[in-house]
This record gives C-alpha cells, sequence and structure tokens, in this order.
C-alpha cells in the first residue's frame, strides 16, 4: 500500500479515543505507538535500532568497530536483504521461491565452469551466471503459472534439483575464483562497504518500483485480488513469472557477491539458510504471508535485526548451538509486536 | 407469452442503430453447456436489462462480451462489423467495459489506483499519482459519487460506494458499452439507490449503452429501456420494460421451475 495513502488515513477522520491526549505515561505511550502505528515499517525500525543500541551499550567497540560493523552489515545483512527483496515481490503477489538460496550456491559454480572448462570470458561468464537466475525463476514461473503447481512445490523442487547439480558438479569440493574474472569484482565487492551499497540502492530501486510504478501496483493486485486483476486486463502470468525472475536474477547476484566477499566459491553457499533468513526478514518487515501486501523498507529493516542477532548474539557470549533458539524466540516476539502494532494501527484508522 | 420480436431468430444485418449484436452464441465449459443458443441486440444509448435465474448463463455472456473468455461458437457483431473479442484489454480498446460481480477491485490499493488499476497514467517509469489523484476526484465528484477521499483504501468503503467506485471506473474511458454484473447485489435500498442514479444519470448523457444483469426485476425495470430472459442458455423473452412487469418476469421463472419439477417427478 502506498505511504501516502496510510498517512492520510491515519491523519484523516476525527480523533479515535485513545489518540485523544490523555496524561501521564499512558498518554505518552499511546503517542508515541500512534506514531509507530502509521508507519508499517516504523516497528521493526525501531526493533532494529533499539538491538543496535543494545549491542553497541553493551559491547562497546568490539561492537562498534569497523571491522565488526563491516561483518554485520556486509557479510551477515546484505544477502538477506538483497534476497528478501525478491521475496517480498513474490510474497505479494501470492507466490513464495524456496529455491533461490541454491540459486546463490550454483551462479558461481556456473561461472567457473565456464571460464576454466570452456574458456567463455569472465564478463560474459558473469553475464551468463546472472541469466541463469533468470532462467531457474523463469522455470520457477512456468511450473507454477503455466502448469499450476503451487510455488512452495514448485521451488521445493527446483532447490532440491540446484542442491543436487551443486554437490555433483563441484564433488563437493569449493573452487578458487578464475583470474579472469577477479578485476570485475572491484565493481561488485572489492571494496569492504560494497556489498551494503548496493543493498540499500537495490532497496531504494525496489521500494520505488513497488510503490510507484505500474509493475508493483499490479503485483499487490495479483495478490490482493487475483481475479480482479485478470478481470481488469492485468498479465497476471507475466507479473508472476517476472518477480520469479528477479528473485532469481538476484540470488546470483548475491551467489557471485558472497564469492567475491569469501574469494571462494564454496558447494555449501546460500542454500535454504539464505532463503529462511530473507523470508524471515519480510515477514518481519510487515509482508503478509497470504499476498497483497508488503513492504521493501520493512525488510529491509527485517533483515537488518536478523543481521544485528546474528553479529551480536557471538559478541555476548552466546554459542552458536543456543543462538537458534534465541533467533526463534526473537523473531516470534518481533512478529507478535508486529502484529499488536498492526490491529492498533487499524483500530486508529477506521 | 407474447414477445415483442421473436426471440431466437437473429435480425437482419444493421437493423436499426444496433451497436451489439450477437448470434447464436454457444459456450460449453467441456460437458457442461452454459450458453445453447443466444442471439441478443443492443441499441445506442439504451439500458438492456439482461434477467434469469442463477446458472441461467447471464454472468457466462457477460464474460464473452467483454473479452474475458470466447464462445464455443456463434458471432458478435459491434455496430454492424464483426469482431472477435480477444481479450480485456482488446474488448475495452473497442469500447466494451465492464463491472463484474466481484468488482474487480484490489482491497489493499486506494480508490485513485483501483480507479485507475491498467491503464495508469505514467511518465516512464514512474506512476502520475498527483494527476490521478486528482482526475479520479473530479471524476467521481462529477458523478455524484460520495466517497470519504480518493485516498482511501478501498478495503474502508461500503459496498454501495465500492459498487459506486467500480461503475465510476468503467465509465471512465469513455466506454461505448457498459456490462454491469449484478450491480445491485448484496446492497441495501439505500445503496441501491446511490447505483440506480448513477445509470439514470449515464442513460440520460446518451453517450453509452449499457447492459445490466441483474435477479431483482422490480429495480431492474426502474431504469432499463428493455428486457431480455434468459432461461436455459437461450433467450426466451425480449420486452420493452414498459410493456412487462416484475410478476410477469417472475412468473416466467417459476414456470420454468414448475415445468423441470414436473419433468423430474414424471421420469421418476
Amino acid at each position: 500500500m502506498s505511504d501516502t495513502a496510510q498517512q492520510t488515513a491515519g491523519k484523516a477522520g476525527a480523533p479515535q479515543p485513545w489518540q485523544t491526549g490523555q496524561g501521564g505515561v499512558g498518554g505518552v505511550l499511546m503517542r508515541v505507538l500512534r506514531v509507530l502505528g502509521r508507519q508499517r515499517e516504523a516497528t521493526v525500525f525501531v526493533i532494529a535500532v533499539a538491538l543496535f543500541a543494545y549491542f553497541w551499550i553493551d559491547q562497546g567497540s568490539s561492537f562498534f568497530s569497523k571491522s565488526n560493523q563491516v561483518l554485520l552489515w556486509s557479510d551477515f545483512t546484505t544477502p538477506i536483504i538483497i534476497i528478501a527483496l525478491g521475496e517480498v515481490f513474490l510474497l505479494i503477489c501470492g507466490e513464495i521461491d524456496l529455491s533461490v538460496g541454491f540459486v546463490v550456491g550454483f551462479a558461481p559454480f556456473f561461472m567457473h565452469y565456464l571460464t576454466d572448462f570452456y574458456g567463455v570470458p569472465g564478463l560474459l561468464a558473469i553475464f551468463c551466471a546472472l541469466l541463469l537466475g533468470l532462467a531457474v525463476g523463469w522455470v520457477n514461473g512456468f511450473f507454477t503459472v503455466t502448469i499450476g503447481v503451487p510455488s512452495f512445490i514448485t521451488t521445493l523442487g527446483t532447490g532440491f534439483i540446484l542442491m543436487g547439480l551443486i554437490d555433483t558438479t563441484s564433488h563437493d569440493q569449493p573452487a578458487a575464483v578464475p583470474e579472469d574474472v577477479l578485476g570485475i569484482g572491484k565493481w561488485i565487492n572489492n571494496y569492504a562497504w560494497a556489498p551494503i551499497i548496493w543493498a540499500v540502492i537495490l532497496t531504494a530501486i525496489f521500494h520505488v518500483v513497488l510503490t510507484r510504478t505500474r509493475w508493483g501496483l499490479h503485483t499487490v493486485s495479483v495478490g490482493g485480488n487475483l481475479l480482479g486483476a485478470r478481470e481488469a486486463g492485468i498479465g497476471v502470468g507475466r507479473i508472476k513469472y517476472g518477480n520469479f525472475m528477479v528473485t532469481g536474477l538476484l540470488g546470483a547476484f548475491v551467489g557471485l557477491q558472497q564469492m567475491y566477499y569469501t574469494n571462494n566459491i564454496a558447494p555449501t553457499a546460500g542454500s535454504y539458510q539464505y532463503m529462511f533468513y530473507a523470508v524471515t526478514a519480510a515477514v518481519i518487515g510487515g509482508t503478509a504471508m497470504l499476498g497483497g501486501v508488503g513492504t521493501i523498507i520493512g525488510a529491509f529493516f527485517g533483515a537488518v535485526v536478523l543481521g544485528i542477532l546474528l553479529d551480536g548474539f557471538p559478541l555476548i557470549g552466546v554459542s552458536a548451538d543456543p543462538l537458534y533458539i534465541i533467533f526463534g524466540g526473537a523473531i516470534l516476539v518481533s512478529m507478535v509486536a508486529n502484529v499488536q502494532l498492526a490491529r492498533l494501527r487499524e483500530r486508529g484508522q477506521r | 407469452m407474447t414477445p415483442a420480436t421473436q426471440p431466437g431468430q437473429p435480425e437482419p444485418a444493421n437493423a436499426g442503430g444496433d451497436i451489439l449484436r450477437c448470434e447464436h452464441i454457444a459456450k460449453n465449459y467441456g460437458a457442461v453447456t452454459a450458453l445453447t443458443d443466444v442471439n441478443l441486440r443492443l441499441e445506442r444509448g439504451e439500458v438492456l436489462g439482461l434477467i434469469g435465474d442463477n446458472g441461467a448463463g447471464k454472468s457466462t455472456l457477460l464474460k464473452i462480451l467483454c473479452g474475458f473468455q470466447p464462445p464455443s461458437s456463434g458471432r458478435i457483431f459491434l455496430e454492424g462489423r464483426e469482431v472477435a473479442l480477444k481479450s480485456v484489454d482488446h474488448a475495452r480498446s473497442l469500447g466494451i467495459d465492464a463491472v463484474y460481480q466481484d468488482l474487480a477491485l484490489v482491497n489493499q490499493l486506494t480508490v485513485f489506483q483501483n480507479m485507475f488499476l491498467n491503464r495508469e497514467k505514467v511518465r516512464w517509469p514512474l506512476v502520475r499519482n498527483g494527476a490521478m489523484r486528482k482526475e479520479a476526484r473530479e471524476h467521481l465528484d462529477e458523478m455524484g459519487v460520495q466517497i470519504p477521499s480518493v485516498n482511501s483504501p478501498v478495503a474502508m468503503l461500503s459496498g454501495g460506494q465500492r459498487q459506486a467506485v467500480a461503475v465510476a471506473r468503467s465509465v471512465f474511458s469513455n466506454p461505448k458499452i457498459l456490462l454491469l454484473d449484478e450491480p445491485l447485489a448484496a446492497m441495501g435500498v439505500k445503496e441501491g439507490a446511490i447505483i440506480l442514479d448513477l445509470i439514470t444519470r449515464l442513460k440520460h448523457e446518451g453517450n453509452v449503452s449499457i447492459i445490466i444483469i441483474a435477479h431483482n426485476y422490480a429495480q431492474v425495470l426502474e431504469v432499463c429501456d428493455r428486457v431480455n430472459m434468459i432461461q436455459g442458455g437461450k433467450i426466451t423473452l425480449d420486452k420493452r420494460a414498459d410493456e412487462t412487469s416484475a410478476d410477469e418476469l417472475t412468473e416466467m421463472v417459476v414456470a420454468e421451475y414448475r415445468r423441470a419439477l414436473e419433468e423430474r417427478q414424471r421420469s421418476a
């Protein structure tokens, strides 16, 4: 939904009982909630800021040092953000892509095979790796839209196929980044902050696409009222195909980024973990699993929340084993907070 | 029954000022036959009521006329020229627009975004929200449609307001033919009056010919010039609205039901 619409809806109409200024702590709390409630993204933004502040205060320079901040933003957060951009569009139009994590893993291998075994020039091989992402997205679209298999099943299948392809062709062994493509890495990832800068730029672009272009409005329409969108003459299949393909492309891009960042092509890169993090980020950020509703900015901050948790917990001495317990709990807590605030927001608008 | 024209017989080519004419339209969904042989004409500037019981084939016919689905057989003439409606967009480009029973509104989008759905004003690559908002507001005011704000999400409107927005949206592109599928369904008297007023207003302006699908005969007769009844996938009655009554129309449907009942009892 457009931001302006929500703002106007929030401002319009007579003040609701809970909006009228009551003094004391309750009044202040209500005012804060009102500000938060106006924007779907605000809740998760506040959670992200609070977590950041907590780890900064608690851990000081070991959290705020440049090396840790690069780790936090470029290593943990960036891949989640970029994949979440695609997943948000898919979730809004009523689909999901479980396979994108394996596109992350397979794209660099594909490029490596092309350059090292078939002598394809580096730039062309990079281009082909990105095309591979588009192609996987097309296949997902084909089975989902044209054949009619639910996307959960389609992408479960294509995900396993890609996983098998990675393991079979790589013999479970990592590979070195081909020399031919090292130069191009400067544009994608050599600078420590490069990944997060890419992520921020892509977020801005996807936000504008979602809220201010026909593609975005039609994506919302397809998820919000599939039959209605079709009756309005919207190419429903085209929208879904397109969003699957964009998600695949983003997956391939993240794969190449990870390759440059780690200076290694690993068969374990990506996988289901990236996809689940991305979907979690989208959902924490306010994207409904039922379609029609979602925000890019929310998903961005959702990814930041996950990134801070992934980075921060080991710093405060929580080892990898119980990390996921806390992680799952944090997801549930932030979700509950989000759902409750959404209810308050709806009440305030009516 | 004394129909004004012979139902079942196609009119001679280019009869009168017909803007739309259908000849022998049939539609099968696999083994199920929805329309057997529909012959229908719509005069320029006329409001035609298409009535019939549930499952008679009203909505199927409408979906064929608006290009949503092709007929299994039969021919459609638009202003005397035969046309094959390939898609909703194609029909719309020829000046045929429809308001569906489910309204095709997207709850998550605002009123103005819905009004411009799939015909957004664009300064590439962005949509022009300001211009669309302004035009939507002017257009709704012009048509006398009362809504809180064009920025409201459609989910927050009442049933009548939603229907009014859907009708206003269809009139937006200056269609020659407007197809309304059950515009008064599930609506209170006051809400229904909003829509009837809107249709009356369009009729007086005279730029658009309208087919209204309905099963509330009294309300339809109020705004229609002519009524066609569809029964068992065929037009079984074609009369001027002032030559028939809600009672007669109801009686026809009930008679059909009784016949079917008797047949069933006889075969049992």
